[in-house]
């Protein structure tokens, strides 16, 4: 396992959680990024802004930190075709069932939410089911 | 402060988390997900961290009446409906996540690397939830 990253992943993972503290200490909200992504485009329109303003910072700290603080080279040579099927897979999928890593990961898990650990049961098995079959089975 | 100061630094921790964790990389997220290889159990330890920090925080946070710039919380309900739509729609995800090693956030965050491969993929997660909209929502 010497590519465990264990320290940097507890204090990104911690980040995380002080991130969508702090927006529902603020703003009473939940940071689920599939959902904050449709509802930036979909919600009333007053509604939109904080959201629009969420997915910004997003952006804009990864791109600080990718620019000047970089962790480690990503390689970014997957096969196109299997990108967009697998963008298309994850957009349609996390709407049906209502939230992403964040949402139900994250702040569903934190909420003991029983939705939430059954949809990331599932979501982390199939998951974990494809990536062998690529992997081992189709040898891709 | 304001709802849009409030979310716009919330945001910023957000990609912070994401690319000191290194979850912003595929490749870190299939070495989570390929438990047959030299398994990485970094994610468990994002999600660890998120949890235990977002789940102490938000049992102080809910004690108060209302969030500061609002007049309510608005949370999903806690004991909602588990149906074939909750699975369906996560099993969906799970082979899209799966199969390259994206999810939502992380595609956001890469984004500003430049490259053709996060903007492709976030392109077509724009697709995937309009075509959901287009079956599901317009009726």
């Amino acid at each position: 396992m010497e590519n465990f990253t264990p320290y940097s992943a507890l204090i990104g993972g911690c980040l995380i959680g002080l991130s969508a503290a702090l927006l529902l200490f603020f703003n009473g909200r939940v940071a689920g990024i599939s959902g904050i992504i449709v509802d930036s485009f979909s919600a009333e329109i007053e509604n939109r802004y904080w959201r629009a303003f969420f997915l910004i910072g997003l952006m804009f700290s990864a791109a600080i930190m990718n620019t000047f603080f970089p962790v480690a080279p990503v390689t970014y040579s997957r096969n196109m075709l299997l990108v967009i099927v697998s963008g298309i897979l994850v957009g349609y999928g996390t709407r049906l069932g209502n939230g992403c890593t964040s949402g139900h990961a994250v702040c569903g898990l934190a909420r003991f939410s029983l939705r939430s650990a059954v949809a990331t049961l599932t979501f982390m098995s199939t998951a974990i089911l494809t990536t062998y079959i690529m992997r081992y089975i189709l040898e891709y | 402060m304001t709802k849009n100061t409030a979310s716009f630094i919330c945001g910023i921790l957000f990609g912070l988390g994401l690319t000191i964790s290194q979850m912003s990389n595929p490749d870190k997220v299939l070495a989570f997900l390929d438990i047959a290889g030299n398994w990485d159990l970094s994610l468990m330890l994002v999600m660890f961290g998120a949890l235990t920090t977002l789940s102490v925080a938000q049992y102080f946070i809910l004690k108060r009446p209302k969030p500061v710039c609002d007049s309510q919380f608005h949370l999903p309900k806690k004991r909602g409906l588990i149906d074939i739509k909750l699975i369906l729609g996560a099993m969906i995800f799970g082979v899209g996540w799966g199969l390259v090693g994206y999810c939502p956030g992380s595609a956001l965050a890469a984004l500003s690397d430049g490259k053709r491969e996060p903007f492709i993929f976030t392109i077509a997660l724009g697709i995937g939830m309009m075509l959901f909209s287009r079956f599901h929502n317009k009726k």
